[in-house]
């Protein structure tokens, strides 16, 4: 949803939840880590170390099939348990006589137990055969491949932006807690994880589309322009969902930067650091914000979904020709393949997120070793 | 009381009337520390003004909220229509007020459904131990990982039919849209009722209720659920704003409420397309859900500092 998971996040920050969930990752003992104490321990060499790292992503990798499977019977379980009929079209058609009707339904096996259609289906959707768009007679897979790289684009450069507002002004925030400063962006943080994506899409649409007729607010596919004007049409029109997507998620993490570097702020070694006579600035840079920012890449990774929620809206209000469109124009259109297709390729692209950012621990925390 | 899972209630009547007492004084200091969050209380007291003109409003602004006229179409703000009107000529300020009881209503709602899931799911994780723990946990991460508003939409699109033919179409989209933004958001509260289930069980007085034969049931509500409920508190209340959102973009998308039951994000959806020409009909209830989304996590950020015995220092 628009900012639907943010807000619990970046609230709880301080409570347990946060702690909990960092644990949860990462655990002394746990099967996937192993804290070290010394460094000397590590397997220094390059080849030792570059073997581990691909052993531990194949591994993240294998601990992610089970979600995947998890998450396509939680699929197909909606679909089985849905009341509606994907052929109750056909039957109700008067153009397609009863038995074309039933052959179907015995071709496309719907009368079969619901174990072997399952497996049918996870089959097919493993095999590539993802069906096609009932509306416009193109393969699914086409269809999302095309409508993929705006996704990316759009949601990619808004983490950008929201990491460039969020570092900064979480850590100085931190380091000044309680300031002027630390107050007004608490405040605007607030009011930036409040604000639903659809209302701040039409606020700007409203301000610099229709008064100040700077942008653009249809996107489109088709510029026709080349070289340099192309490239800054693109940005024209990539500024406003890319800042209403960023605003929402820099909001958020701005405040569990904070919170993590005023944890570790007041840590013992933080002190020895200053009192070894380093400038303020290495201490934060080097020694605070790279332990700190372990939790947040816990709280992040964990607020993805959420994040597709917002991109979904945002690519509707601007009709970004990306996955989330087709998505909301497939429902209205009862394409059941697509929707089926497309929600399933969301699901994966979380699951990419949090292997990203399993990835990230271990070069954000080398006591974390790559097993 | 040994052994027995129900208590009588003249053996819970006692014990109950000391809990009480002591219940207020710590409410008076959870709520002399919530009175240090300045913003805190001023948003209670916006989220308050706004139930309040939910409730009555209907009844002091008496304008149909579907009373055609062409006339009056698309109109600003002017002493007729205080929020102006729609591109049929309805009056805004009657549809916000009456869309803004199933806005806040479907908010609540979902809380409870999400608080209900969490805390029974996280309770028993948190009693049980090994394979039944490791299977709710491994649930609840699956949970986490699902992309919600996909799955929403899947959901809401698959069965609306069905439901509004059997209850009709305000009962049967508010059912649904309740069930299924709840089913959606019990996850982080099941995480902290878990958490605080582990470290309240090991604790002195529950060993001490323990060894003096109290069963489980029993001692989970009368000793662990009482100590744990701040966290679930500060959850729920995000949760209110959370689930007001969710609603808001599922009738925004148009796939929420039908039309003749104008919640705010209906509203809004309504007035995209016409922006240019009258912005205050989006304003004025984008502005309504802004407003109380934000107090709402304000209030929660309040709870969160009253009830968190770290910050009390």
């Amino acid at each position: 949803m628009a900012g639907f998971d943010p807000a619990i996040h970046a609230i709880n920050t301080d409570w347990a939840g946060a702690k909990e969930d960092a644990d949860h990752r990462v655990k002394p003992g746990d099967d996937d880590f192993e804290w070290e104490q010394s460094p000397a321990l590590r397997p220094n060499c390059e080849t030792g170390e570059s073997r581990s790292v691909s052993r531990y992503l194949l591994r993240r990798l294998l601990i992610a099939i089970p979600s995947l499977l998890g998450i396509s019977v939680v699929l197909f379980a909606v679909l089985a348990l849905a009341p509606g009929d994907p052929f109750g079209e056909l039957a109700t058609n008067p153009n397609v006589p009863p038995e074309v009707g039933m052959a179907l339904r015995a071709k496309f096996g719907l009368d079969d137990p619901i174990m072997l259609r399952y497996c049918r289906w996870l089959a097919a959707m493993l095999h590539g055969d993802w069906g096609f768009s009932f509306v416009s007679r193109v393969d699914v897979d086409t269809l999302i491949l095309q409508r993929l790289a705006a996704t990316l684009l759009v949601i990619g450069s808004s983490q950008v932006l929201a990491l460039l507002i969020a570092l900064p002004v979480g850590i100085y925030s931190a380091v000044r807690p309680y300031s002027i400063f630390d107050q007004v962006a608490n405040l605007l943080a607030f009011v930036g994880f409040s604000l639903p994506t659809f209302f701040t899409g039409l606020l700007f649409i409203l301000l610099f589309s229709i008064y100040l007729d700077w942008l653009p607010f249809v996107f489109r596919a088709d510029i026709a322009a080349t070289g340099w004007h192309w490239y800054w049409e693109q940005f024209k029109q990539s500024v406003m969902p890319v800042a209403v997507l960023g605003l929402l998620q820099g909001a958020s993490w701005t405040r569990y930067v904070r919170s993590s570097v005023l944890e570790v702020i007041r840590l013992d070694y933080v002190t020895t650091a200053r009192a070894k006579g380093l400038p303020e600035r290495i201490v934060v840079i080097k020694h605070v914000v790279r332990n700190a920012l372990i939790p947040v890449v816990t709280l992040v990774a964990l607020q993805m979904p959420a994040l597709f929620g917002g991109a979904i809206v945002t690519e509707q209000i601007f009709r970004i020709p990306g996955i989330g469109s087709l998505l909301i124009s497939s429902i209205l259109a009862n394409d059941t393949p697509v929707i089926m297709a497309v929600t399933f390729v969301f699901a994966c692209l979380v699951i990419l997120f949090n292997l990203l950012a399993d990835i990230l621990y271990g070069w954000l925390d080398p006591r974390i070793a790559y097993r | 009381m040994a052994g027995s899972t129900l208590a009588s209630p003249t053996v819970s009547a006692a014990p109950e009337g000391i809990g009480a007492t002591e219940r207020a004084s710590s409410g008076i200091e959870t709520w002399r520390r919530f009175r240090r969050h300045r913003l805190a209380v001023a948003s209670t007291v916006v989220l308050g003004l706004m139930l309040l003109a939910v409730a009555l409003g209907p009844l002091l602004w008496q304008v149909p909220i579907n009373d055609i006229d062409f006339a009056a179409h698309l109109e600003g703000p002017s002493w007729n229509h205080p929020f102006g009107t729609d591109d049929l000529g309805q009056d805004l300020l009657a549809r916000m007020l009456y869309g803004g009881r199933i806005s806040l209503a479907v908010g609540l709602a979902a809380m409870l459904v999400a608080i209900v899931v969490g805390t029974a799911i996280g309770a028993v994780a948190g009693m049980a131990h090994g394979s039944i723990d490791a299977a709710l946990m491994w649930l609840t991460d699956l949970f986490l990982s699902l992309p919600p508003l996909p799955l929403l939409l899947l959901i809401i699109y698959l069965f609306r039919e069905p439901l509004t033919q059997l209850v009709g179409p305000e009962l049967g989209t508010f059912i649904l849209v309740v069930a299924v933004i709840g089913g959606f958001r019990w996850m982080q509260v099941a995480r902290l009722v878990r958490a605080q289930f582990l470290s309240l069980r090991e604790k002195e007085f529950v060993e001490a209720a323990r060894a003096l034969g109290m069963s489980s049931l029993r001692m989970v509500m009368r000793h662990i659920l009482p100590n744990s409920l701040g966290p679930i508190i500060v959850a729920g209340t995000i949760d209110v704003a959370a689930a007001i959102i969710a609603e808001s973009t599922l009738s925004f998308l148009g796939l929420g409420f039908p039309p003749d039951i104008p919640t705010w994000g209906r509203i809004l959806f309504d007035a995209k397309d016409y922006l240019d020409i009258a912005p205050h009909w989006a304003l004025f209830p984008g502005m309504a859900i802004f407003l109380a989304v934000l107090a709402i996590n304000f209030i929660g950020d309040g709870l969160r500092d009253a009830l968190d015995p770290r910050t009390s220092a």
